[in-house]
C-alpha cells in the first residue's frame, strides 16, 4: 500500500514537472504567459470556432481542432510553425491567407503573445 | 478611439460606486463574459476604422448581480424584507438553543437532587410565553411580507416607460412602446432604462414558461402563453444589471441572459433616437457585399434589418446589433471572432437554439462580418 501511494506520488511530481517545463518552455519561445492566454482566446472568441484543449468553452467544429498544434509541421496548410508565424497567422490571418475564413479579431501583439504561448503547450 | 483591448478584473467591475460616467469611446462597455472569467470592454470595431464613431454610447459599469445589492426602490424592499427575516429568524434560533440548553441543566440538576419537584405553573406559563411570542413574530414578519409587496407591486407614476418584453426559446424580444407607432423600437436581450424614473414592463411568451429576473432590480416574474402580466421598477443607479431567465424553459434555458443598462436620461433618449433609426448604409465595398450576402442568404427569412428588405420576425432584430453588448441572449461578448463563430454553426456553441449552421463560403463570411460590425 505504502509502496504504491509512494508510486502514484512520485508519478505526479513528475508530471508536474512535466508540465512546468512544457508551459516555461512554451513561455520562452513566444515571449507570452501560456495562462493568461486562455483567457485572450475567450476574449477574443477563438473558442467559438475550435476545440481547444484545456480550454473549457472550445467545443466548437466550424475551425480545425488545435490539438498537438505545438507540434504540427505548417500551419494554416501553409506556413512553418514558428513562433513568429503563429503569432502573424493569429493576429493577421487574412493578410497569410486572403481566402481564409478566420476573421482578423483585433488581437493586439501581446495578446498574441499570450495566445500563441498557450497553443505551444499543446504537444 | 483606444486602439487596444483591455481586460478590466472582476472585482473593478463589481463595484457599484465607481466612477460614473466612465468615458469609454467607441470601445463600449466593460463587462464580465458569461462564459469565461475574464472581463473585457466591448469589441473595437476594427473593419470600419475609417467610419464615424456615432453610435459611441457610454456605458455605465457593470454592477455585480447580487440581490443583496439592491439598485431601487422594490429590489431595496425584497433586500430589506431578507435581512429582517435573516434577523429575527436568528435571534429565535438563539433563544430556541438557549432554552434548550436550560432545559437541559435543569433536568441534569433535578436528577442530581430528588427532593426538587417540578412546578407545573411555571410550564404553562413558559408554553403560554412561547405561543405568545411566536404568533407576535409572526405577525411581525407578515407585516413586514405585505409591506415589501406594497413596494414592488404599486405602480408608479404616468410618466412611465413602457416596455413589452416576449419571451423565446432562448432570447428576449423587447419592444419600446410609444402612443405613435413610428416612435416604437424593436431590439433583443439588451434593455436601456432613464434612473430615477419608473419602468412598466409587460410581459408575454411565444412558446413556453419563462421568468424575468434581474436581481438587483425586482423580482422575478413568469412569462406565461396566453396570460399577460407585467411590473414596475425603477433604478436609482447607473449600471449595467445582469438579468437571467428563472424558470427552466428548456435546454438552453441558463444561456437566457439580459441586460438592464440603467443611464442618466439624457444618454437613454439618445440611445432611443438612435435606436429607431434604420440602419446605416454600408460603408465600403466589402460590407456593400455583407449586406448583400444578408439579404440573398437565408439571414433574412428570421431577422429583421430595418431600412432593408429582411423583416423576419423569428429571431432577434439585428438592426443596431453592434450596438448591443452580448450576443445570443447574453451567451457570448459581441466580438467579429464570436459573431463569425456563431453565424457559421451556432449549434455547437448553444445546442438546440433555433438558429441553423450556415456554411458560407469564406468571402461571404467576412463580407458579412464586416456588414454586420457596421450596424452600430
Amino acid at each position: 500500500m505504502m509502496r504504491r501511494c509512494a508510486i502514484c506520488a512520485l508519478v505526479t511530481v513528475i508530471g508536474a514537472g512535466c508540465r512546468v517545463g512544457v508551459y516555461r518552455d512554451a513561455a520562452q519561445a513566444t515571449g507570452g504567459d501560456p495562462a493568461r492566454g486562455v483567457a485572450a482566446i475567450q476574449r477574443y472568441g477563438c473558442d467559438t470556432c475550435h476545440v481547444i484543449p484545456g480550454v473549457q468553452t472550445a467545443q466548437a467544429t466550424v475551425g480545425p481542432p488545435l490539438d498537438a498544434i505545438a507540434v504540427r509541421t505548417y500551419l494554416a496548410g501553409e506556413l512553418p510553425n514558428n513562433p513568429a508565424n503563429m503569432q502573424e497567422w493569429i493576429r493577421h490571418p487574412r493578410t497569410v491567407e486572403p481566402r481564409t475564413a478566420m476573421p482578423d479579431t483585433g488581437v493586439t501583439e501581446a495578446d498574441g503573445r499570450d495566445i500563441a504561448a498557450y497553443l505551444y503547450t499543446l504537444r | 478611439m483606444e486602439p487596444e483591448r483591455s481586460i478590466a478584473p472582476r472585482g473593478v467591475e463589481a463595484n457599484v460606486e465607481s466612477e460614473w460616467p466612465l468615458s469609454l469611446s467607441s470601445t463600449g462597455a466593460s463587462w464580465i463574459p458569461p462564459r469565461s472569467e475574464c472581463g473585457v470592454h466591448r469589441h473595437e470595431d476594427g473593419v470600419a476604422a475609417g467610419a464615424t464613431p456615432t453610435a459611441a454610447h457610454r456605458m455605465p459599469l457593470r454592477v455585480f448581480h447580487s440581490v443583496l445589492e439592491p439598485a431601487g426602490p422594490q429590489a431595496a424592499s425584497i433586500t430589506w424584507l431578507w435581512w429582517i427575516t435573516l434577523a429575527i429568524c436568528a435571534a429565535v434560533f438563539v433563544i430556541v438553543l438557549g432554552a434548550l440548553g436550560a432545559a437541559m441543566v435543569r433536568s441534569w440538576m433535578r436528577r442530581r437532587d430528588a427532593s426538587a419537584s417540578g412546578d407545573a405553573s411555571m410550564l404553562g406559563a413558559a408554553v403560554a410565553a412561547g405561543v405568545g411570542l411566536t404568533v407576535v413574530i409572526l405577525f411581525g414578519l407578515l407585516v413586514a411580507d405585505v409591506r415589501a409587496h406594497r413596494i414592488m407591486s404599486s405602480f408608479g407614476a404616468a410618466s412611465a416607460v413602457s416596455i413589452a418584453v416576449t419571451g423565446h426559446q432562448w432570447w428576449w424580444e423587447i419592444e419600446y412602446e410609444d402612443a405613435t407607432p413610428s416612435r416604437r423600437l424593436k431590439t433583443a436581450n439588451e434593455i436601456h432604462i432613464p434612473i430615477g424614473r419608473p419602468v412598466v414592463f409587460k410581459f408575454a411568451s411565444h412558446d413556453v414558461i419563462h421568468s424575468f429576473w434581474a436581481p438587483n432590480l425586482q423580482g422575478k416574474r413568469d412569462l406565461v402563453p396566453g396570460i399577460a402580466s407585467a411590473i414596475w421598477l425603477q433604478a436609482d443607479r447607473p449600471g449595467i444589471y445582469r438579468g437571467q431567465c428563472a424558470e427552466f424553459c428548456g435546454r438552453q434555458h441558463a444561456h437566457m441572459a439580459f441586460d438592464i443598462v440603467a443611464e442618466p436620461d439624457a444618454d437613454f433618449e439618445r440611445w432611443l433616437d438612435a435606436g429607431r433609426a434604420s440602419a446605416r448604409e454600408p460603408q465600403g465595398e466589402e460590407a456593400m457585399r455583407g449586406r448583400a450576402v444578408f439579404l440573398a442568404r437565408q439571414c433574412a427569412f428570421c431577422h429583421t434589418i430595418r431600412g432593408t428588405g429582411a423583416s423576419g420576425s423569428i429571431g432577434p432584430d439585428l438592426t443596431h446589433l453592434a450596438s448591443r453588448g452580448t450576443i445570443a441572449a447574453g451567451t457570448l461578448p459581441n466580438s467579429r471572432g464570436h459573431l463569425a463563430g456563431w453565424i457559421v454553426n451556432s449549434q455547437t456553441i448553444k445546442p438546440g437554439n433555433q438558429m441553423p449552421p450556415n456554411p458560407l463560403e469564406a468571402g461571404d463570411l467576412q463580407a458579412l462580418l464586416a456588414y454586420l460590425e457596421e450596424l452600430r
